[in-house]
């Protein structure tokens, strides 16, 4: 108990330990619990059910390799995730890590095959040129909110149709096409550029890599920069009270222009890491809804950093455990999709929780 | 209808928010209940009307024992309250907001305008309070949608009238008429409870006050044998003085020079035309105006917040040519924002937060990147401690603390740095008594230590307590200025509009 009590003052101490990390767990035990309960009602038998949840659990934590796939599942959502709880912060509810994944991953492959470097450059050089496209793409949005007022949502989610295209003109372009191939896929990224795997030594099937590690810096950076900083501290007077913030000096369209393009350059090291550390090229749906996923992902979170560490975990673990389900019992995919809806659903209406639940809240 | 509360009790975990209230008010009678913020008026209003369930005692109507336990049983039973804050849909005619919830229907659930209209213009007339019917809301002054509140308790039959903090949002004028209207329900029988912080109000109307302190009732008074100032100390617990003392002290240099301001709206209509207006060091230059005639463009642009479309603005003799936020505070000018919680605080912020609002990102508080939270926090116990917040912590969030507080919290804020020119803007909105005899003091004290204080209120009695001169604000003019001992009825004809 002590344990949690040290965590929730970590989270903030605005919030009951309820609210951060009770509602979280039981909305998630709920969701497998309904899901499960679905595949029954649909004809499945009890016997496939208990497989399938068994699975789940062994699938995401139940081996190392098991661990490992969670990790790697979680390490975009966390950048992705943080992006979108920056924004958050700052009063921004910003739909496009889509696409700003998506040219975070288009510069890193660009970078990637394009040359070659000394091993640790390269790794540099396509991560940085990954963050800077995705910063670039998103300040696009900032800049037409702070400049014209246009909004955000409707910006982003336009830019990410855009990304989309962009991305398939991008793989037929001669320079980038794999040669030989007619279908839309991209040259291969050199060794030097890829991130290595951390669990090498004791298995090399491991796929977790070093961009988990750079996302528990980045979740700690993060931290330090909402809480600790002048600009955080901009950030979250803007996005709480605009007012009260311009009354006191804030620069509130800077502040907006900043606080997205800090979002898209968190979701670009989302895509130039699962290019480097996954992928090594880009297909056309290499995103793979990734942004979306995040949203759900920071709201879990409650848009704080170490939040968004824990439900992007969670959500890795679904992801993984949803395949070694499929796999195992030979249920669909989809079934984890529902889960992680009824999770968000259940997240966003806490009375519901604790009507439910009565005794636990005591 | 005769109400009466026996031994009502009310507690929100360890707070007491009422004990053992006694409380009747008979037909025909109005009964004032006095209490500062937090006294615990609203929580026993809430339990009359079905909101909150007593912790123990009852309520009691014509001698029979009764038990709301929503707002509709508690009409139902003849008891209605108009909230302070109107709960009306502004797009919706008169009678669309007063039937809202009690519609009269005919034939297949239509629903029966005709009818409803015609009991609300039979209530309007029978109590004098001319209101048309068909007008939206949105259209209609705050002293009119206030009678529309009311008729929407007659509507449902009301025979106990709960009026909570109804002056709060009226102009004098208003306040003159709605006066009339609750003696006419009065006349009419009406059992009124007409709940208030200002004391020259119960004095005027009420039969009988009831001082509310600490969820207690710590006295009964009759008007006509007390006095202001006996009142105030029920309700404060202590001694307090209600006049502040200014003595006279010789007005120096031009601080703030205003030369031909002039602001347009977006359709280019004017917000203020033509203004001039001079204030001095040791003066405090006291802004009257009904609410709405320009004072609130006025700060904002003497401030930063808003843009001017011509004219000149010059604080200490230099001209500030779009000066923003930021660099007038530079300057030394504190402003105390008219609305605290929309603009002067940011309610989820804790109190050191809010210290640092507009000093952030100063030497003290940051090496330009990281904040340094020690130092924040040092200043927030020092201003805490220093203007008396009531608080346990520094930590907890500002929508926690009750409105004096939060404004002393605000008012520390500006006046605790080096400071050469205030402007304060309805210092005392909705602050209680004791708190306002601080605020009071402490802008006496600024003015006296050489700062120009500009005071906008819409509060005549502040303006004229406090004042060196006053001018006028209607229409987006100054159209009049007064010295600090002119007659409040000639001012109140000035803000009217008549010069």
């Amino acid at each position: 108990m002590k344990f949690f009590i040290y965590l929730s003052n970590y989270f903030s101490n605005r919030e009951t330990i309820q609210e951060i990390i009770l509602i979280p767990v039981i909305a998630t035990l709920l969701a497998i619990f309904l899901g499960l309960l679905l595949l029954i009602v649909s004809g499945s038998s009890t016997q496939i059910a208990l497989t399938a949840l068994v699975a789940l659990f062994t699938g995401s934590f139940g081996s190392l390799s098991a661990i490992s796939e969670t990790l790697t599942a979680a390490t975009p959502l966390i950048f992705a995730a943080l992006g979108i709880a920056v924004g958050f912060r700052a009063g921004l509810f910003n739909i496009g890590a889509e696409g700003q994944i998506i040219l975070g991953g288009m510069a890193a492959v660009a970078i990637g095959f394009s040359f070659q470097l000394p091993f640790f450059l390269h790794l540099l050089f396509l991560l940085l040129a990954g963050a800077l496209l995705g910063a670039c793409y998103a300040f696009i949005s900032g800049w037409l909110k702070a400049t014209t007022g246009a909004h955000e949502v409707i910006t982003t989610i336009m830019l990410n149709l855009i990304a989309y295209r962009l991305l398939d003109f991008f793989l037929r372009m001669p320079a980038i096409q794999k040669e030989g191939r007619n279908d839309p896929i991209s040259k291969s990224i050199f060794e030097t550029a890829e991130l290595p795997r951390i669990l090498n030594y004791l298995d090399p099937n491991l796929r977790v890599h070093m961009g988990f590690i750079i996302a528990i810096i980045a979740v700690t950076f993060v931290y330090w920069l909402i809480f600790h900083t002048t600009i955080g501290y901009e950030f979250r007077a803007v996005g709480k009270n605009l007012d009260a913030s311009k009354y006191g000096g804030i620069n509130s369209s800077m502040t907006i222009i900043v606080a997205m393009s800090l979002a898209g350059l968190l979701a670009g090291l989302a895509g130039a890491t699962q290019i480097s550390g996954i992928l090594g090229r880009a297909t056309p749906g290499f995103s793979a809804g990734i942004g979306f996923d995040a949203i759900a992902v920071a709201l879990l979170g409650r848009a704080h950093p170490i939040g968004v560490l824990f439900s992007s975990i969670l959500f890795g673990a679904l992801i993984a455990g949803g395949r070694a389900m499929q796999v195992s019992a030979d249920v669909s995919l989809d079934l984890i999709t529902v889960i992680q809806a009824l999770i968000i659903i259940f997240i966003a209406a806490p009375i519901l929780i604790r009507k439910l639940f009565p005794w636990v809240f005591k | 209808m005769k109400l009466k509360l026996n031994e009502i009790s009310k507690s929100f975990g360890p707070v007491k928010a009422n004990s053992d209230i006694n409380l009747t008010v008979d037909c025909g009678e109005i009964l004032g209940l006095l209490g500062e913020n937090g006294a615990g008026k609203t929580t026993l209003m809430n339990i009359l009307t079905g909101l909150y369930k007593p912790d123990s005692g009852s309520i009691l109507i014509d001698s029979q024992l009764k038990e709301f336990h929503n707002p509709r049983e508690a009409n139902k039973n003849g008891v209605g309250m108009v909230h302070q804050h109107f709960m009306l849909v502004p797009v919706f005619s008169v009678t669309e907001n007063i039937i809202l919830g009690a519609e009269p229907t005919t034939i297949f659930n239509k629903i029966d305008l005709t009818n409803a209209k015609e009991k609300v213009l039979k209530i309007s007339s029978e109590y004098n309070l001319d209101v048309d019917p068909d007008q939206l809301i949105e259209k209609l002054p705050v002293g009119i949608q206030q009678r529309v509140e009311i008729i929407k308790i007659l509507f449902r039959d009301a025979e106990i009238l709960i009026f909570d903090e109804p002056t709060a949002v009226l102009t004098p004028q208003e306040v003159i008429e709605f006066f009339a209207i609750i003696k006419n329900l009065k006349k009419a029988g009406k059992a009124i409870v007409f709940i208030t912080h200002k004391l020259h109000e119960v004095l005027e109307v009420c039969d009988r006050i009831n001082v509310l302190r600490s969820g207690k009732i710590v006295g009964e008074e009759l008007p006509k044998k007390t006095n202001n100032k006996k009142l105030a100390e029920l309700m404060v617990g202590r001694k307090v003085n209600l006049k502040t003392s200014r003595q006279i002290v010789e007005k120096g240099e031009v601080l703030l020079e205003v030369n031909n301001l002039s602001i347009l709206s977006e359709n280019k209509e004017p917000l203020l035309s033509n203004l001039d207006v001079k204030l001095h060091k040791n003066e405090i230059l006291g802004i009257a105006g009904v609410q709405g005639n320009g004072q609130t463009e006025f700060i904002e642009a003497l401030t930063g917040l808003r843009k001017i479309s011509s004219g000149k603005i010059s604080y200490f003799g230099k001209e500030c040519k779009n000066f923003s936020p930021r660099k007038i505070h530079q300057l030394g000018v504190r402003h105390i924002p008219e609305d605290r919680q929309k603009q002067g605080l940011i309610g989820d912020f804790s109190l050191t937060e809010n210290i640092i609002l507009n000093t952030y990102y100063e030497k003290k508080f940051s090496n330009n990147i990281a904040l340094n939270w020690s130092n924040a926090k040092k200043e927030a116990k020092r201003i805490i401690e220093k203007f008396d917040v009531r608080t346990n912590s520094e930590e907890i969030i500002a929508d926690k603390l009750s409105g004096g507080n939060q404004q002393k919290l605000l008012i520390g804020r500006e006046m605790s740095r080096s400071i050469n020119l205030l402007i304060a803007s309805q210092p005392t909105r909705g602050v209680d008594v004791g708190s306002i005899e601080y605020i009071h003091n402490q802008i006496v004290m600024a003015r006296n230590k050489g700062i120009g204080v500009l005071l906008n209120s819409t509060e005549l009695d502040e303006i004229i307590a406090l004042s060196d001169r006053i001018i006028v604000f209607y229409e987006g003019r100054v159209i009049a200025e007064f010295p600090s001992n002119a007659d409040p009825n000639i001012i109140g004809l000035a803000m009217a509009g008549v010069n």
